[in-house]
């Protein structure tokens, strides 16, 4: 589905870059480490309700690849694919790059990115609903993603989080200016 | 109950989640509304809302921040089977919260019996818009506050002030429902859920989008096709007063076009009209619009008494609103 470009979306060249790497060692790394995360934060799957062991596709519209999440007490995995390769998805999420983890992080809000268009949802929206509350209230940090503690933890929430801004400060410069993706802090 | 000019109006923010109730009590807010994870609120949407050990924590949260917490059990119980209902209200009244905000007649007897210490609000849910129904809910269970119907002018709110003997609440940014609330059952028609029962005004499992090749978005809800918007053109959500319908060979919004409240600009006519307090919408939203829109308000009401202009700070929250745009809603009520 062609999209226009959006305030947040990566030059095409970072697409370029990443599709000849391999995939697996990355499903992997994403997989445990989304394991570990259900396993150390129980109260996710409580939060999430049916939405429990439902495939959901999470399409970065500037990426090569599309991530298939799924989230289980066990079994959680996180399977990266071609974008034609959904339809086991109930429901499908549709975003630059760094508007997914603008959500993923709480920079943005997900109704006013709806009424932007600049998130579009397709499926089952209870789902997306259900996931995107349940992310919001855990109030992820990189740090914890990666497992980390302490110091470790925090200097790499400090590391990512420059990385970040930087990232949509690049982004938006180089992109149509809309002045609704303006980073909240 | 009028407020004085003088008075410094409370500012109500809404939290969906216990991580949305902390952005609203550091953003400033002066109370924070919040429900329990059931069709005991109107704010029933997958993965949103409180168990009863997180609404105990965020009261204590929020009373260290200096904010109150208001729980809404504002949905009418089925009869036959109030048992959620009163146990949503001895749950809230365990938690330590400040008021419980209720609509139907048995939830709020149930409150003011068994819990004669529990600050009773009256929700919009209850559609009182008149001195005599306010009255009944005041006398009858104690009610100490009225959330009204967004439904009344400036002027109608400072007169119905002159003749009661309770706060008033209204609402000043967000989403705009623009029926009589309580009563509506456009959502019930599509989809056999609806606010009033089941705590969910297009409920979700009925609503899909698809976006064609052009970019062109479609949405429905209950199998019903209710909007489209044009690529790029700014979305809403997918209510039926706010759909397009066609008749007569003519189509286009009959209710209401996809558009949020925003009352900045008449906070202080608000203010002197005896209004204690003011709501904003959104439950259902993130931390973002939280602690935006709270920040932004906050710097509003308290430029109220410092002088200090809040417009600019107001003016970025068009961003969060449906369709990309605000309305002074039936405050101004420019279509009569």
């Amino acid at each position: 589905m062609p999209r226009q470009s959006s305030a947040l979306s990566l030059p095409p060249v970072i697409s370029t870059l990443i599709a000849p790497l391999p995939r697996t060692p990355m499903e992997v790394l994403l997989s445990r480490m989304t394991k570990q995360l259900v396993a150390r934060r129980p109260e996710l799957l409580r939060r999430l309700g049916a939405v429990v062991k439902v495939p959901i596709a999470i399409v970065p519209d500037d990426m090569p690849h599309a991530f298939l999440l799924q989230l289980d007490d066990t079994k959680s995995s996180v399977t990266i694919c071609d974008k034609s390769k959904i339809s086991d998805a109930e429901a499908v999420v549709r975003a630059p790059f760094l508007v997914l983890l603008g959500l993923l992080d709480g920079t943005y809000d997900g109704d006013a990115l709806f009424f932007t268009r600049d998130l579009r949802i397709e499926g089952k929206t209870e789902y997306v609903l259900a996931l995107r509350n349940t992310l919001e209230d855990a109030e992820l940090s990189p740090g914890e993603f990666f497992g980390l503690t302490g110091q470790s933890a925090d200097w790499v929430n400090k590391v990512s989080g420059q990385i970040l801004d930087k990232a949509r400060w690049l982004a938006a410069r180089s992109s149509r200016p809309t002045g609704s993706l303006e980073p909240k802090h | 109950m009028a407020a004085t000019a003088q008075n410094r109006m409370e500012l109500v923010c809404p939290a969906g989640t216990p991580a949305a109730l902390r952005a609203a009590a550091d953003a400033g807010a002066d109370a924070i509304y919040c429900g329990f994870a059931n069709e005991t609120n109107a704010r029933n949407f997958p993965g949103l809302n409180f168990s009863p050990e997180e609404m105990a924590e965020g009261v204590a949260y929020a009373h260290r921040h200096g904010a109150k917490v208001l729980v809404a059990i504002n949905t009418f119980a089925r009869a036959g089977n109030v048992e959620i209902w009163q146990q949503a209200v001895d749950d809230a009244a365990a938690s330590g919260a400040d008021a419980v905000i209720a609509a139907d007649i048995a939830v709020l007897d149930h409150a003011s019996s068994r819990h004669p210490d529990l600050r009773l609000h009256l929700s919009v849910q209850a559609a009182a818009n008149s001195p005599d129904a306010i009255r009944f809910y005041a006398e009858t269970f104690g009610v100490k506050r009225v959330v009204l119907p967004r439904v009344f002018s400036v002027p109608e709110i400072a007169a119905l002030n002159k003749e009661i003997d309770v706060e008033t609440e209204v609402f000043v940014f967000g989403g705009l429902c623009v029926m009589t609330e309580g009563r509506c059952s456009l959502s019930s028609y599509a989809t056999g859920k609806s606010p009033n029962l089941t705590g969910v005004c297009s409920p979700p499992d009925h609503v899909d989008y698809k976006e064609d090749e052009t970019g062109r978005l479609q949405a429905h809800l209950g199998g019903f096709t209710i909007d489209s918007f044009e690529a790029g053109q700014p979305a809403g959500y997918p209510t039926l007063c706010k759909g397009q319908f066609s008749a007569l060979g003519k189509s286009g919004y009959l209710f209401e076009d996809p558009v949020s409240l925003n009352a900045f600009e008449l906070l202080e006519e608000l203010s002197k009209a005896g209004v204690t307090a003011l709501k904003i919408e959104g439950r259902q939203r993130g931390k973002a619009y939280i602690a935006g829109v709270v920040k932004a308000f906050r710097q509003a009401v308290d430029g109220l008494s410092s002088g200090a202009d809040a417009g600019p700070a107001i003016a970025t929250l068009k961003a969060f609103s449906e369709g990309g745009q605000q309305t002074a809603g039936s405050y101004k009520k420019t279509w009569r």
